[in-house]
């Protein structure tokens, strides 16, 4: 087995991870890392941010950031890419950023099949501030604005943007979900954000992964019992997979 | 060059593509849509990036991030678009990004009506967002100058980092005038900042010098030399002026009328233009002559709100005569309803503002 040679820019000290223990943002984050050396664009990529936590990305970008307002980052994306059309550009957001506040800035750049990848961390809730409900928390979940458990009867029933996106945008080049609570879907999400990334590079058109992340501070649990809540609770919910491969796109 | 006949919201977008302007992304809004529908083929045929995109909101934000990597980058709307654009303004502030924005004024409130006014003054010239900011805000009088003040905003946006607004009016984007037309150029200096994917130029934001983190301490220098360099104003007869009227865009063109008229009448009246709103002009009161007797702000809204930029330029520059304000609503006042009130002014039946 080949010895495992960590990219320069995760190995850089000026570089903080600043996210909680536990948390699913920082395998994401290496993964891209490895990505971006692997197809040669450590001095050519982009990381546009959302706010929440994905905008602890600032500190460990491999090449430019840009912060984006919140839920603002799929727009600012698609000018970014058109004035720099060969910089590998990635809209880096969570799941309050990309399918709450900024639901409208994500369909329409999938709509307009901007050649932009989107990586939505999805976490079922909006980590940053504590963990208030999203459209992604679980039927009857707890979260500090569902505190009798998420009433989907109510509030909406959790959104899947990658089918969504596929199902809806014939077009599109590439929409799957991943999810990082073991070493086997690590390794399967690092596919699909690949396949992801070069659709962009081989101007085939929007392309998005979403990721399904542990997130222990605000799931109140250890570590080990979020992965495993990922595995038993979440995955029956968010079918992992290609929802749209690349070359399907008509 | 020949001059041609143009209408305004077609001048102003053909202004900004010979300024050098590569990236428009806007949203359709009566009354400016002419300047999304002129660049929608125009920018293609020039070979730069033209998007419609799905709200205000959006492309305010597409505008953004194509500033952040350097392009020369418009949009336009009218009041209630910008609203909507004006988070994106703070944001820009934030971030320094240099960027033009025409707002071609509706009047009103909400959805407001299509008749022309100036009611969007206070949100424009004061900042428009939330954090401490303000744009560079131009306010042409004719087509002409709304031309010139477009296709230079793009250097001024870009040496100060920061917004500009160029504050046009309804009937100002609707009506035809003859123009001249300038050549095309393109940014004199190359950028030193800019996101290019290498992760070793970037924004470039100033540390702030005092206070950590804190915007307007970052950009405290720039604004000084804004507000000393930037004013811009024509004085009408006002040598000898007693009755100072002041009045931007569309109405000062009444107002010239006014002081003719008023003048062949025996009343020593003068004009104050702004050309810049912000910043406001202050240098143009310093140089009135003492013993002026009262000062008219005539604006087309209902609250009236550059008067109290009068009141205040008037104060500081010593001068304290009452301070009244024609607030005429929408439309554009006739020149009769200046004088008249000018003349009510002068028989003390109405009230002063300040």
């Amino acid at each position: 087995m080949a010895e495992y040679i960590a990219p320069k820019s995760l190995l850089d000290p000026s570089k903080k991870q600043t996210f909680c223990p536990g948390c699913g943002h920082g395998i994401v984050v290496r993964l891209l890392h490895e990505l971006i050396w692997e197809l040669g664009y450590e001095d050519n990529n982009c990381f546009i941010l959302g706010v929440g936590c994905s905008c602890h990305l600032c500190s460990m970008a491999c090449g430019d950031y840009y912060m984006a307002p919140h839920g603002r980052a799929s727009a600012a994306a698609t000018g970014a890419k058109r004035i720099r059309p060969d910089m590998l550009t990635i809209s880096y957001q969570g799941d309050g950023d990309a399918a709450v506040i900024g639901f409208s800035e994500t369909m329409n750049a999938a709509y307009r099949n901007e050649n932009i990848t989107l990586v939505m961390i999805n976490n079922t809730n909006f980590g940053m501030t504590g963990g208030q409900m999203s459209w992604t928390t679980m039927p009857g979940e707890v979260t500090a604005t569902s505190i009798n458990g998420r009433d989907c009867d109510k509030t909406g029933y959790p959104v899947h943007l990658p089918e969504m996106m596929a199902n809806s945008f014939s077009h599109i080049a590439y929409a799957a979900r991943g999810s990082v609570h073991d070493v086997k879907h690590i390794n399967e999400t690092k596919k699909y954000l690949k396949n992801a990334l070069e659709a962009q590079i081989h101007q085939e058109g929007y392309s998005m992964v979403e990721v399904l992340c542990q997130c222990p501070t605000n799931w109140h649990m250890s570590p080990v019992k979020a992965q495993e809540r990922i595995k038993n609770e979440l995955i029956p919910e968010y079918p992992l997979g290609e929802f749209k491969k690349r070359g399907e796109a008509k | 060059m020949a001059k041609e006949l143009l209408k305004g919201n077609v001048a102003a977008a053909e202004a900004a593509c010979r300024a050098g302007m590569n990236f428009f992304a806007g949203y359709p809004i009566t009354p400016s849509t002419e300047i999304l529908e002129y660049l929608s083929h125009r920018l293609p045929e020039l070979g730069r990036t033209f998007i419609q995109g799905e709200n205000e909101i959006a492309t305010i934000n597409m505008v953004m991030g194509a500033a952040a990597c350097g392009g020369r980058c418009l949009t336009a709307s009218s009041g209630p678009g910008i609203s909507l654009k004006a988070s994106g303004y703070s944001y820009a502030a934030e971030n320094c990004l240099p960027f033009v924005v025409i707002n071609v004024q509706r009047w009103g409130c909400g959805l407001g009506s299509l008749l022309s006014g100036q009611s969007d003054y206070f949100r424009d010239v004061k900042g428009g967002g939330h954090g401490d900011f303000h744009h560079i805000v131009y306010a042409p009088t004719d087509i002409q100058e709304l031309v010139d003040m477009t296709y230079n905003a793009f250097d001024i946006a870009e040496k100060y980092r920061c917004g500009v607004t160029i504050l046009s009016e309804a009937l100002l984007g609707q009506m035809m005038e003859s123009v001249e037309l300038p050549p095309f150029k393109e940014r004199e200096v190359p950028l030193d900042w800019g996101i290019d994917g290498t992760g070793k130029v970037g924004l470039k934001l100033t540390p702030p010098p005092k206070r950590s983190g804190d915007y307007f301490a970052r950009r405290e220098p720039a604004y000084i030399e804004i507000e000393a360099t930037l004013q811009q104003w024509d004085a009408v007869e006002t040598a000898d002026a007693e009755h100072v009227i002041v009045a931007f865009g569309l109405p000062s063109r009444v107002c010239r009328d006014a002081v003719k008229t008023l003048r062949a009448e025996g009343i020593k009246a003068g004009l104050i233009v702004p050309k810049t709103l912000c910043p406001y002009p202050f240098d143009a009161f310093k140089a009135l002559p003492e013993g002026v007797k009262s000062f008219l702000s005539v604006e087309t809204n209902h609250i009236g709100m550059m008067v109290e930029d009068v009141a205040l330029a008037s104060r500081k520059a010593k001068q304290f005569a009452p301070v009244y304000c024609m607030n005429y609503g929408p439309g554009i006042p006739r020149t009769t309803e200046v004088c008249a009130y000018v003349k009510n002014i002068i028989a003390g039946t109405v009230k002063e503002r300040f």
